[in-house]
C-alpha cells in the first residue's frame, strides 16, 4: 500500500467493503436470494418439463403473471405504509367490468375510427373506477380512521357485489376481436402489450418509490407515522395518494385482463389479493410497514407465476397450486423472522 | 443551512419571541391545561418543569403544532397563531425533540435527519421529487460531526442503533434546523454522562446564535445548570416562575410538589 504511513489513522472504508456494503443493505442480499430461489424453481420445472424455458412458454408465464405483478405493486405501496389493501382483486374485477360495459354500450362500429373512441372511453372509465375505489379507501383509512384491513374488506364486499349487480353474474361479451388481438399479440419474441405496460409501470413506480420524496415519505409513514407527522410530512394526504395509486394500478390490471381474455368476466380478480399479498411478503416486505421493494415484489409474483405455470405444464392437479403457494409464504416469512432475529 | 439569521432579522432581546396567553386545552371532558401564560425571548433558555401529568407535554405539543389549543392565544413574534399541523410550526422556525415519538426505524440516519425536508436534485428530476442523496449525506455528516457523538456510517438503518445514538440524531436534527425556537422534551433520556455534558454545551451554542430554547426535564440539576428562567407547572396550570440565578433547587421542588389537598380535590371535579 502506498499510503502505509497513514494507516494508523482509523479508516472506516478499508477492506471487506463488499461485506459491509451488503450488511448495510440487507435488501440487496434478500433480492439476490429471491433471484436464486426463482432460478432454482425454474431449473426444477425445466428438468421436469423440457421446453419449459422456450420463448413462448416464458412469454405465456409473463403474460399470465401481469395481473399478479400489477396487484403486487399496488399492494407493495400500501403494505410499506403499514396498511393492507384486501380490495385490489375486487377493484380489478369491477373496473374491468365497467370498462367492458362502457365499450359495449357505446358501440364499436364508429365510422372512420372504428372501435377506437369507445375503447379509449372504456379504458378511462375503468381507470376512473380504480381512482374512485382508492379514494374511498384512503378517506376511510385517514378521515374516518377505519383500520385498513376493515376499510378495504368493506370495499371488497361493495366492489364484488357491484360487479355481480351490473352483470347478473354473466360475462360481458361483444367486445371487438381487436381487443384480444391487442392483448395477446407477441412481439420481440416474448413481449405483449400487457407485459410492456407492466414493465413500464414497474419502472415508474420503482423509481418514485425508491428514488423520490414520494417513496421516502411512504416508507417514513410505515416506519413511524407519528415521527413522520412530527417532521412535517402531510401523512393523511400522502396515505390517500397511496390508496388512490393502489386502486389505479388495480384498474390497469383490470383493463389488461379484459384485453387478455377478450371479454369482461365478473369472476376475474376474485381471490387475487391473496397472490398479491403473498408476492409482497415473499418479496421481503414486512406487514408491520416501513420495508419492501418493487423488485422484491416482482420476484415474488414471478415465483408464484412460475409455480402456477409449471404445475399446469407438468399436468399436476391444479388444486395443489394454493397448497404450494401457501407453504412458500410460510417458509418466506419464517426466513425473514430468522433474519430479523439475527439483527 | 446552519447559518445564523442576520442580526437585523432577530427579535430584539426583551421583546418576547413567543407568548402564551391563558392557553387551555381540553380532550373531551378532560381538562389537560388551563390558563397557561408565559413568555420566552430569543436567546433565552426556559426550563419547563413539573410532575408527571402537569401538562408540560401538552403545552409543547400545542407550540409545535401537533394539535391546537382550545382556548387562549399562542403569539409568535406578535402574531396570534393557531396551528393545526406540525408543518406550520416547523415553517415558522420551531423545532421539537419529542420525548415519545422517536425516529423512522427502517430509514437511514441521513433520511431521518432530512425527514420532511428532503433535498431534491436540480432541474426537472427535482421537480418530480427525485432525491439528491449525495448532498444530503454531506450535510448530515457535518451536522452529526458537530454534536461530537460517535455514530456508525450514515447509511445505517436507525433501527440498528442504540437508544443514545437515536437520541443524538434526533437532537442533531432539531438543532441544525432550529431557526427561532428549539423545544427539547426530556432530551437527556437514553444519554450517558459525557453525552449529557455535550448536549448542555450544544444548548448554550444554539442559544448564543439567538435561538430560544424550551427545556423540559426531570433532572433538576440540568435545568438549574443551563436555564435562565424556570416555569413550574402543576395539574395543568403554571404555578410559579423562577429566575434561575436567583433561585434554588429546593425552592423549585417546593413548587413542583406543593399541591394542597384542596387543589387536588378541585382538579378531580
Amino acid at each position: 500500500m502506498a499510503d502505509a504511513t497513514t494507516t494508523s489513522a482509523p479508516s472506516p472504508r478499508s477492506s471487506s467493503s463488499l461485506r459491509s456494503w451488503l450488511a448495510r443493505r440487507p435488501l440487496a442480499k434478500q433480492q439476490l436470494l429471491l433471484l436464486l430461489g426463482l432460478a432454482v424453481i425454474v431449473g426444477i420445472f425445466d428438468v421436469l418439463n423440457p421446453g419449459f424455458l422456450a420463448a413462448d412458454n416464458i412469454s405465456s408465464i409473463l403474460q399470465d403473471s401481469t395481473e399478479t405483478i400489477l396487484l403486487a405493486f399496488a399492494e407493495t405501496l400500501v403494505i410499506i405504509t403499514g396498511g393492507i389493501d384486501i380490495s385490489v382483486g375486487a377493484t380489478l374485477g369491477l373496473s374491468g367490468i365497467i370498462g367492458s360495459l362502457v365499450v359495449v354500450g357505446l358501440g364499436q362500429g364508429g365510422m372512420m375510427l372504428g372501435a377506437f373512441p369507445s375503447l379509449v372511453l372504456g379504458t378511462l372509465a375503468a381507470l376512473a373506477v380504480g381512482v374512485g375505489v382508492g379514494l374511498a379507501n384512503g378517506l376511510m383509512v385517514t378521515k374516518a380512521r377505519v383500520t385498513p384491513f376493515i376499510a378495504t374488506l368493506a370495499m371488497l364486499g361493495v366492489a364484488t357485489g357491484l360487479t355481480f349487480v351490473l352483470t347478473n353474474g354473466v360475462d360481458v361479451s361483444g367486445l371487438a376481436p381487436a381487443v384480444a388481438t391487442w392483448g395477446n399479440t407477441v412481439f420481440l419474441g416474448i413481449l405483449t402489450f400487457p407485459i410492456l405496460v407492466t414493465i413500464i409501470l414497474g419502472v415508474i413506480v420503482g423509481l418514485f418509490l425508491h428514488g423520490a420524496r414520494f417513496g421516502r415519505w411512504t416508507f417514513a409513514i410505515g416506519s413511524n407515522a407519528r415521527a413522520a407527522r412530527g417532521a412535517g410530512i402531510p401523512v393523511q394526504r400522502h396515505l390517500i395518494k397511496i390508496y388512490v395509486l393502489a386502486g389505479l394500478l388495480s384498474a390497469v390490471a383490470g383493463v389488461l385482463v379484459v384485453m387478455r381474455l377478450g371479454t369482461g368476466s365478473p369472476l376475474e380478480g376474485a381471490n387475487d389479493e391473496l397472490n398479491a399479498i403473498a408476492s409482497v411478503v415473499i418479496g421481503g416486505a414486512s406487514l408491520f410497514g416501513g420495508t419492501g421493494t418493487i423488485i422484491g415484489s416482482l420476484l415474488g409474483a414471478l415465483i408464484i407465476g412460475v409455480i402456477v405455470n409449471g404445475l399446469i405444464v407438468a399436468g399436476i392437479q391444479p388444486y395443489w397450486q394454493t397448497v404450494i403457494i401457501g407453504m412458500i409464504i410460510a417458509v418466506a416469512v419464517m426466513m425473514q423472522e430468522r433474519g430479523r432475529a439475527r439483527d | 443551512m446552519t447559518d445564523p439569521l442576520p442580526l437585523a432579522n432577530r427579535t430584539p432581546a426583551g421583546e418576547p419571541l413567543l407568548s402564551l396567553r391563558h392557553v387551555g386545552r381540553t380532550f373531551g371532558s378532560v381538562v389537560a391545561l388551563s390558563n397557561v401564560t408565559f413568555d420566552i425571548r430569543a436567546g433565552e433558555v426556559l426550563g419547563l418543569v413539573g410532575d408527571n401529568g402537569a401538562g408540560k407535554s401538552t403545552i409543547i405539543k400545542i407550540i409545535s403544532g401537533m394539535f391546537p389549543q382550545t382556548s387562549g392565544e399562542v403569539i409568535l413574534e406578535g402574531k396570534p397563531r393557531h396551528w393545526t399541523s406540525p408543518q406550520q410550526a416547523l415553517s415558522a422556525g420551531i423545532e421539537t425533540v419529542y420525548q415519545d415519538v422517536g425516529l423512522a426505524a427502517t430509514l437511514s440516519i441521513t433520511a431521518n435527519i432530512f425527514l420532511g425536508r428532503e433535498v431534491v436534485r436540480p432541474g426537472l428530476l427535482g421537480r418530480m421529487g427525485f432525491l439528491d442523496n449525495g448532498a444530503m449525506s454531506k450535510v448530515a455528516q457535518a451536522d452529526t460531526a458537530k454534536t461530537g457523538i460517535r455514530l456508525p456510517h450514515l447509511d445505517t438503518t436507525v433501527g440498528n442503533l442504540s437508544g443514545g445514538q437515536r437520541q443524538a440524531i434526533t437532537i442533531a436534527r432539531s438543532m441544525s434546523w432550529a431557526r427561532k425556537l428549539l423545544i427539547l422534551d426530556e432530551p437527556t433520556n437514553h444519554l450517558g454522562v459525557p453525552e449529557v455534558e455535550e448536549l448542555l454545551r450544544l444548548i448554550r451554542h444554539v442559544r448564543d446564535e439567538g435561538v430560544a430554547v424550551i427545556l423540559i426535564s426531570h433532572t433538576l440539576a440540568h435545568v438549574m445548570a443551563i436555564t435562565d428562567r424556570i416555569v413550574v407547572m402543576r395539574l395543568g396550570e403554571v404555578v410559579a416562575e423562577h429566575v434561575t440565578r436567583e433561585s434554588t433547587t429546593a425552592a423549585v421542588v417546593n413548587d413542583i410538589v406543593g399541591a394542597t389537598e384542596a387543589e387536588i380535590a378541585r382538579s378531580l371535579n
